[in-house]
């Protein structure tokens, strides 16, 4: 069994008890403990189910790289899955829950997936659901979509809050070891600003657990006073619990800091995704030890031989009592003797190596330990928890030579350097076959904006398994970021360690060497998604050659561990059975983030009311406490309509056109682009930007034009007005705005930059007002002050002035065939004019009125809306527009495409009015149908509807379409299948339904 | 005319720093040669203040000249004092290429204060904030989240930004959110 | 994420701050341009592995577009200039040979 040691336990506070709760059981743990160790110490061995074969699973590790251990966390807003309860810092109050299980952890039904292997071998995804193809939506993906996935997804809003930070440094150190914290100070020293993150909440990483002096002290020694000194320099910032997450292009690092998972409730941001850009960066992240793959090796109480050290050393937690040790390493043998003088009872180390270990192994073996070189473990015998473990000769087919009970196993098939941040953004490994694993290859290091490495491993993360090779490294390593940094470092000194003699390691890829069929398919590589021995072996079999398609078709390394446990051993295993040497199989790609990552994190602040940002008009406010149900036009929020009390939307939309064309209407132009062209070649820009002529245009005037793209396509459009004789102001459509702008000052700068034009952005200047309905004229007069008259300011005239004490611009513009002024006044005064308005606006029937409105009265007349008759593909020819394209110009944006076969072809469908027999309204989108059909069996097409709407002024369903020689079909009836099954028929018309002559807007 | 109203009337927060619409400040966009003698003096004779350099702002009483882009400066002065000092651009600039436009109502402006003021707009921009590399006298347009802004240091613990008007709330709510209660990053 | 240099303001921004304009020094064709030219500059890019000149637009910033010189494969940096030229100064060819002998792209090289 698991327990709580009497001694030991260096990172907990045994004078305080917390308690938690696993699977709603009460436990206690000790400040200190991660939630893993405090599970152990109560015993709790299995703390979780498998993916695939819903094995039961214990912890296996101490660090991110653990494969079992993941729990769902916390309740309600705070509910959060798939956390590893070897990272999950305990607190008091907390609650977890296991995963993967059903009803319960100790019995589950899924449990009989595993009597179910034969049949789910790798790739069964692809081998079992295919047949018969009416199966899958019935039965297969309902049967997968229930058994798939690892926890919950929680049901209800987070309750906390995160944030980005975005910071900038000289040397970005990774990893909060020994490595890092020797590489911080060279690298501070040197004079560079030093940021050094560490994933867990402590410094020094394995080096207090691993043992060994530093300059003839302890290393926590070392560690302390290197700290002390760090933190007393200006230029070092140094932060606990937070990881590199990922290495991107030129020096950009994603650091992934939990401040509040270990003090639920407290104030403040939960994560904080930290955005580096850093010149250089190094990576001490230390290394991985590898499991052995032997038969039972997840049963729970198997573990890795440094986490079992971890547990003893770091809080007072034996994983067992009477533990058997597999290795094939020197490293092991430091576990052996941690829990013997923990007073555990160390029954056998089971060295695979035929001539054992170095100084290491004597110093065991001193201490009275039973060790057998050249054997390993056949099999490990129980379910829940280990029970016994056969042993067998490594050199052999696992035949059991002798069986010895037990209730612990701990492993170690030698350790990986964790590479991942080296290798996100291309740094390349090599193969290191004396120690068995990859390490980086310094000569092919990711590259920066520079062309020159910018990533530097160090320590272990570099292969240096030893203390004195890892400070060594760490120093050098320090100096050579400063410098390639610009600081010019002086020489450092590396504080001397202890050297320690280790044989060699003799890699073990499989336990024994030749194990059968039977051994094999209990031999697991990935514990996560339950991916074994047996599994890589057929993919290779079954010609899966390249190692990224073996990991695909079994899912080997693809579970949230990203298989940091699993990775070697399955390409070794991959490597044997192709007959090609490991490095010549490769690895597969290392992608960030390093470990998961909160959802939260990557969003930062940008969540509920400042998920993106939303514009709002002077008038805003307004318009909310005016009934507006709002239309998002761009960022824009435009009121759709102000429905009253009682009203449906559309009651109010019909209101509203109605009291526009009988009385008066206001709505909230502010939005429309506005943007100021000024210079002496102001004219002949516009006449290129816009299809008419512009620089005609006499000041005071006003004139509609066309906007197209250099594809000859329509993409705004909108009233100019001449302001002086180099002074326009183009006003452009809603969304338009910012794009126009940029459009402009793209051809002013990278085209005619020898053309005397200056642009500036003038939107939110100005709250514009449009008065509108045969009132229009009586309630400016009202408010007095300036000459509104038919005479003074005719029709797409403009003129300054004062109206009711407010400084404005009108333009005599109709977007709605009414009499109409459009009026700009500063914004800081567009609540105030809009409420005069209204005021004086009574005695004459007004009304604000929305977008949707606006639409109607613009489709009654017949106008276009950039957006609804174009969609990116429409010509003005096709709108009938050719009035607005001038002739007379050599030139204009978009004037060559347009003389293009395609776009001169007689068959593009045009414009024209639509309008239903039954006088219901067309269905928004709807296709005109064509006799015959097409190749793919649909029915041919002859036009299709872009706007439609009920015109409550005409009493009847209104359209706009583009149909196939529309304009020459006057009167012909064309069906318009609805998606309710209904036909609709529609008589093609003159787009203008309303006012054709323009009398109501000229008075 | 009615009393002119700022976009969001002066609202205040107080968190890590101390967020403040700061009400209606007079701005006007000056475009032109930023290198020819008129448009210099036409807007050191406006506001008072030196011709500042690249990315840099330089101010003289309440006014001041912001360096925008190689031919584009922001001119700033007191609100009421627009359409005088508007007329004054206009007229020295006469005879030249530019364009001088008010654009006062199209901004808000937000003071950042207090000791946490680095990190809060560190929070929401891409910018080195760090006090060897951003200091009075430096301006810096980029991005604030999600949308353009720019900003200046007032003295080493106080930042003036300037963003669109529509924007203002939005602005406004993420300076609230970054600059909330027990979110000090300790870095500055 | 990148950064580049805009040449106008000097500051050194970050991919998020611009917007990327494609292909740099394409030459206009308007009317009476042929079929073939007028194709050509609407619709045939280049796809370099290796150096290529682009445009990008400082949008956050000074709002100023330049061109960036840089190798798609491993994203280093030869160098950013102004917007106003119609090729690739001289100085910054040379440079990209010192370090990619035989880099050819379009017409230059």
């Amino acid at each position: 069994m698991s327990k709580r040691l009497p001694t030991h336990g260096r990172l907990i506070d045994r004078s305080k008890r917390i308690g938690f709760t696993f699977n709603g059981k009460s436990l206690a743990g000790h400040p200190g403990d991660t939630l893993a160790s405090a599970l152990l110490a109560n015993d709790q061995m299995m703390v979780g189910r498998s993916f695939k074969y819903h094995r039961p699973r214990g912890v296996v590790a101490s660090g991110p790289e653990e494969p079992n251990a993941l729990v769902n966390m916390g309740q309600g807003r705070e509910f959060e899955p798939n956390q590893r309860a070897t990272t999950t810092e305990l607190f008091d109050g907390l609650i977890s829950r296991s995963q993967n299980h059903w009803p319960s952890l100790e019995f589950d039904i899924g449990g009989i997936n595993k009597h179910l292997s034969r049949f789910l071998p790798a790739g069964f995804y692809y081998k079992m659901f295919m047949y018969p193809r009416a199966f899958w939506k019935h039965v297969y993906e309902p049967f997968i979509r229930q058994s798939a996935g690892l926890g919950q997804a929680p049901r209800d809003r987070d309750a906390d809050t995160y944030e980005h930070f975005n910071t900038f440094t000289d040397v970005l150190v990774i990893g909060g070891g020994v490595a890092g914290l020797q590489a911080a100070k060279a690298a501070a020293q040197g004079g560079a600003r030093v940021l050094l993150m560490e994933q867990t909440a402590h410094w020094g990483g394995r080096a207090p657990v691993d043992g060994g002096t530093v300059d003839g002290a302890p290393v926590e020694r070392y560690i302390d006073q290197t700290l002390t000194e760090l933190k007393a320099m200006d230029n070092v910032t140094l932060r606990l619990r937070c990881m590199g997450a990922g290495v991107y292009d030129h020096g950009y690092v994603l650091g992934y800091e939990r401040l509040g998972d270990h003090l639920p409730g407290a104030e403040g941001p939960r994560h904080r995704l930290w955005r580096v850009r850093a010149k250089q960066i190094i990576t001490t992240t230390g290394a991985i030890e590898r499991p052995l793959s032997f038969a039972g090796n997840d049963v729970p109480g198997v573990m890795l031989a440094s986490a079992m050290r971890d547990y003893v050393v770091n809080h007072g937690v034996a994983a067992g009592q009477r533990i058997v040790i597999a290795t094939n390493n020197d490293d092991a043998y430091l576990t052996a003797i941690c829990l013997k003088e923990a007073g555990l009872d160390v029954l056998r180390i089971l060295d695979a190596r035929d001539s054992g270990g170095g100084p290491l192994m004597n110093a065991a073996r001193a201490l009275g330990i039973r060790i057998d070189c050249g054997r390993a473990i056949a099999k490990v015998g129980g379910g829940r928890r280990v029970k016994k473990v056969q042993i067998c000769a490594q050199d052999g087919l696992g035949g059991a030579l002798e069986e010895i009970a037990c209730d612990a196993v701990a492993m170690s098939g030698g350790w990986s350097p964790v590479v991942h941040l080296w290798s996100h953004c291309g740094g390349k490994l090599t193969w290191d076959a004396d120690q068995a694993h990859f390490r980086p290859d310094p000569d092919r290091p990711p590259t920066g904006a520079d062309g020159a490495g910018f990533v530097r491993a160090a320590g272990a993360a570099n292969g240096y398994m030893s203390l004195e090779d890892v400070l060594a490294d760490a120093t050098k390593t320090g100096i050579s970021a400063a410098k390639a940094a610009g600081f010019k470092p002086k020489r450092g000194t590396t504080p001397k360690a202890e050297p320690t003699l280790q044989a060699p390691l003799e890699p073990v890829w499989l336990m024994p060497r030749d194990a059968h069929a039977g051994l094999r398919s209990k031999s697991w590589l990935d514990f996560q998604n339950d991916v074994k021995v047996s599994d890589v072996q057929l993919a290779a079999r079954e010609g899966f050659e390249s190692v990224e398609h073996t990991k695909r078709y079994t899912t080997l390394g693809m579970a949230t561990d990203q298989g940091k446990l699993s990775n070697i051993n399955g390409l070794a295993i991959l490597s044997d059975a192709l007959g090609q040497p490991i490095p010549a199989t490769g690895t597969t790609t290392f992608r960030p983030p390093y470990t998961p990552i909160s959802m939260g994190a990557i969003a930062g602040e940008a969540r509920g009311e400042v998920f993106q940002p939303v514009r709002r008009t002077p008038m805003h406010d307004w318009n909310a406490a005016n009934g507006a149900d709002w239309e998002p036009v761009g960022q824009w929020r435009r009121p759709y309509a102000y429905v009253r009390s009682g009203e449906t939307v559309h009651d109010a939309v019909m209101r509203e056109v109605t009291n526009t064309r009988s009385n008066l209407g206001l709505l909230d132009a502010s939005t429309l682009g506005k943007i100021i062209v000024k210079g002496p070649d102001a004219g002949k820009f516009l006449d290129m930007l816009y299809t008419n002529m512009m620089s005609t245009l006499k000041p005071g005037r006003c004139r509609y034009g066309l906007m197209c793209s250099e594809n000859g396509f329509l993409i705004d459009d909108g009233v100019v007005a001449r302001i002086d004789d180099d002074t326009f102001l183009c006003h452009t459509t809603t969304g338009g705005a910012e794009h126009i702008h940029a459009h402009m000052e793209e051809w002013l700068q990278t085209e005619w930059w020898d053309w005397q034009v200056y642009v500036a952005n003038v939107t939110e200047q100005y709250a514009q007002i449009a008065v509108v309905g045969p009132n229009a004229r009586q309630v400016l007069e009202k408010l007095g002050g300036m000459d509104v008259s038919r005479e003074s300011l005719p029709f797409m005239a403009w003129a300054d002035g004062r109206i009711g004490g407010f400084d404005c611009r009108v333009y005599r513009i109709s977007f709605s065939g009414e009499l109409s002024f459009e009026i700009a006044v500063p914004a800081s005064q567009g609540l105030a004019f809009w409420t005069a308005l209204h005021e004086a606006g009574q005695e004459f029937g007004v009304m604000p009125y929305g977008t949707e409105c606006l639409h109607i009265l613009r489709a009654e007349k017949g106008f276009i809306m950039i957006g609804d008759e174009t969609d990116g593909t429409v010509i003005p020819q096709d709108l009938g527009l050719n009035w607005a394209i001038s002739k007379k110009k050599d030139d204009y944006l978009g004037k060559r495409a347009q003389a293009r076969s395609h776009m001169t072809d007689p068959t593009r469908w045009k414009l024209v009015g639509l309008q239903t027999e039954d006088g219901s309204v067309l269905p928004d989108g709807a296709y005109a149908i064509a006799a015959g059909r097409n190749a793919n069996g649909q029915r041919n097409t002859q036009g299709r509807v872009t706007s439609t709407y009920h015109s409550p002024t005409l009493g009847r369903g209104i359209a706009m379409g583009l149909v196939l020689n529309g304009p020459d079909r006057m009167g012909e009836t064309l069906e318009f299948p609805g998606t309710d099954g209904t036909l609709y028929k529609a008589r093609i018309v003159d787009p203008v339904f309303y006012d054709k002559d323009g009398e109501k807007q000229n008075v | 005319m009615s009393e002119p109203i700022s976009a969001l009337n002066h609202a205040r927060f107080d968190g890590i720093a101390d967020i403040a619409e700061i009400g209606l400040q007079g701005m006007i966009t000056l475009r032109g040669d930023l290198a020819a003698r008129a448009v210099k003096s036409a807007a050191t004779k406006a506001t008072g203040a030196a011709m500042p350099g690249a990315n840099a702002i330089s101010t003289k009483d309440d006014s001041g000249l912001c360096w925008m882009s190689p031919d584009e400066l922001l001119v700033l002065c007191p609100y009421a004092a627009v359409p005088e000092v508007l007329a004054q651009l206009q007229t020295a600039l006469a005879g030249s290429h530019a364009l001088a436009v008010n654009v006062s109502d199209a901004r808000a402006v937000f003071r950042v204060s207090g000791p946490a003021a680095r990190e809060v707009l560190a929070k929401l921009c891409p910018v080195d904030l760090s006090p060897a590399e951003f200091e009075p006298g430096t301006i810096r347009r980029t991005r604030l989240a999600q949308v353009p802004a720019a900003f200046w240091m007032v003295d080493n613990e106080t930042f003036q930004l300037v963003c669109f008007r529509s924007v203002a709330q939005y602005v406004f709510d993420l300076l609230c959110v970054a600059a909330q209660p027990n979110s000090e990053v300790g870095v500055f | 994420m990148l950064t580049l240099q805009c040449p106008y303001c000097g500051v050194q921004a970050d991919e998020t701050e611009l917007s990327a304009g494609g292909e740099a020094h394409l030459t206009r064709h308007g009317p009476g341009s042929t079929e073939d030219e007028f194709h050509d500059y609407l619709f045939t890019r280049e796809n370099p592995r290796g150096v290529h000149f682009e445009r990008w637009r400082h949008t956050y910033g000074c709002g100023k577009w330049f061109h960036a010189a840089r190798d798609t494969q491993t994203l280093e940096v030869f160098g950013t200039y102004k917007a106003q030229c119609t090729e690739p100064p001289k100085e910054l060819r040379d440079a990209i040979t010192a370090k990619r002998p035989g880099w050819t792209w379009r017409e230059f090289s």
